[in-house]
């Protein structure tokens, strides 16, 4: 009896519809986000993340009626990201199905919302997003914002502690290095932000080979985000699976019934 | 009828779409004569221990799961709605001296497990015991779970454990009532049909 290991595929969803590389030949609608989810569902996701980057209001609106559609039909737990800026927010799309939130430029403009997030709702609804790029900060490593291209100075392992104490549940790390380049996860990111959370440490960006979702494990990570390789057909996640479990970590097998 | 308990707790929709694809009417209510009357009430529960007593009280749902105990009918409790069936629970203990008192249907309290990483998150085995009816068929599954306290002492009744950090308790079987310490409304496949195995025995 050990926890497994994670896989968890994250969409971009604009306005309702699943945007940027996404290459399916088996859908019938590779835009349509509940019809993906259902498929990563089948294929052995163990949850589910959709990063909303609606611009407007309107698609945010549409974003909850994407999450309600999606919870209807996938039992596995959904997290969804992207422009959440209060407790409001957060109930919003709970009620709509959500299991889990992640947020991130908020919480660095108001580390409170932390806090206030994790009072209303519980610490396991609270996925802290951090950017991370190697740069010239104490621990070598800084948070960004605006998808890397902003810097914040703050030190990536100085905030991950500091969004421990002030109650988040998980900690998702984006390499902002690696991300895109398919040549791996960042795994000195990995090992260096570890001993700082102790919440669990999902690790994002740069998945390209088999061995790179093996070697992030290797390096602390509880569990792996990655998006193109797994929307463009590179790796079926039952393969990425049955990889991991020859090699000898624990794996949840798709469910025999 | 299923009913799902309202006070106050987090995403129960997951809930009832989970329990509606077994075919049964599903409403999510605090009604207390609609508790009452259902033939299964469900006991869902996210966040503390503290503040889903609270919730519990504050609809006089403890007197809706004590009626029903007597009455043996059947009752189901996830997570921390499983949690609060136990005498006591040491959730905020911080802010709070002292344990919260629970409904007390079961025997020991629920403290935080001794493990470096919490909450326990994720996907777990556990070991079902003999003639489970809720594990019935699903002995070699996983289940998914969000969680950093449990109870962890034994007692008389048909308990499935799991592990991290300790050995805890991830669900009991006591005449008419279930409860799971595992999210069966999030665990997929596997939690789906564990939830048929119970509204059949209804």
């Amino acid at each position: 009896m050990t926890l497994s290991i994670r896989i968890i595929p994250c969409l971009d969803v604009d306005s309702g519809r699943v945007v940027k590389g996404v290459n399916f030949t088996n859908l019938v609608d590779a835009g349509d986000p509940v019809e993906m989810a259902s498929l990563y569902d089948r294929e052995g996701a163990d949850e589910l993340t959709f990063l909303d980057i609606s611009a407007s209001s309107s698609g945010r609106d549409t974003t909850i009626d994407v999450v309600r559609r999606t919870a209807d039909q996938v039992f596995i737990p959904l997290t969804v990201g992207g422009g959440i800026r209060s407790v409001k927010d957060v109930n919003a799309l709970l009620r709509a199905g959500a299991d889990k939130v992640s947020i991130n430029t908020a919480a660095l403009a108001r580390p409170a919302l932390i806090a206030e997030i994790a009072d209303t709702f519980g610490s396991q609804v609270l996925v802290l997003s951090v950017d991370a790029r190697r740069a010239r900060t104490n621990s070598g490593f800084e948070v960004t914002t605006h998808g890397g291209r902003k810097g914040t100075d703050i030190d990536a392992l100085e905030w991950v502690e500091k969004a421990c104490e002030l109650g988040v549940g998980e900690i998702l790390l984006n390499s902002m290095d690696a991300d895109g380049t398919r040549a791996g996860y960042d795994l000195g990111m990995i090992r260096a932000v570890r001993p700082k959370a102790n919440v669990p440490l999902i690790a994002s960006g740069g998945a390209g080979t088999m061995e790179d979702f093996a070697a992030a494990l290797d390096a602390g990570a509880d569990a792996l985000l990655a998006a193109s390789v797994f929307h463009f057909g590179i790796h079926r996640i039952s393969d990425v699976k049955e990889y991991l479990s020859r090699s000898g970590y624990s794996v949840r097998m798709p469910s025999k019934r | 009828m299923i009913a799902i308990l309202d006070y106050g707790s987090g995403n129960l929709r997951s809930a009832q779409r989970a329990f509606a694809t077994t075919g049964h009417e599903v409403v999510v209510t605090a009604d207390r004569e609609i508790c009452r009357k259902s033939a299964g009430l469900v006991v869902p529960g996210v966040g503390a221990f503290r503040s889903c007593m609270k919730g519990l009280l504050a609809v006089g749902g403890d007197e809706i799961v004590r009626e029903r105990l007597n009455k043996q009918q059947s009752t189901f409790g996830i997570c921390i709605g499983m949690q609060i069936f136990f005498e006591s629970g040491t959730e905020t203990a911080q802010e709070f001296p002292g344990a919260t008192p629970g409904l007390g249907i079961w025997k020991g309290s629920v403290d935080k497990l001794n493990a470096p990483v919490l909450p326990h998150m994720g996907w777990n085995t556990v070991s079902a015991p003999q003639n489970s009816l809720l594990f019935k068929g699903l002995e070699e599954e996983s289940f998914y779970f969000v969680h950093s306290y449990a109870a962890k002492t034994e007692s008389h009744k048909k308990i499935a454990w799991a592990e991290y950090g300790d050995r805890f308790i991830a669900a009991i079987e006591d005449e008419a009532f279930f409860a799971t310490q595992f999210h069966p409304e999030k665990s997929g496949a596997a939690g789906l049909a564990l939830i048929k195995n119970w509204t059949d025995s209804l």
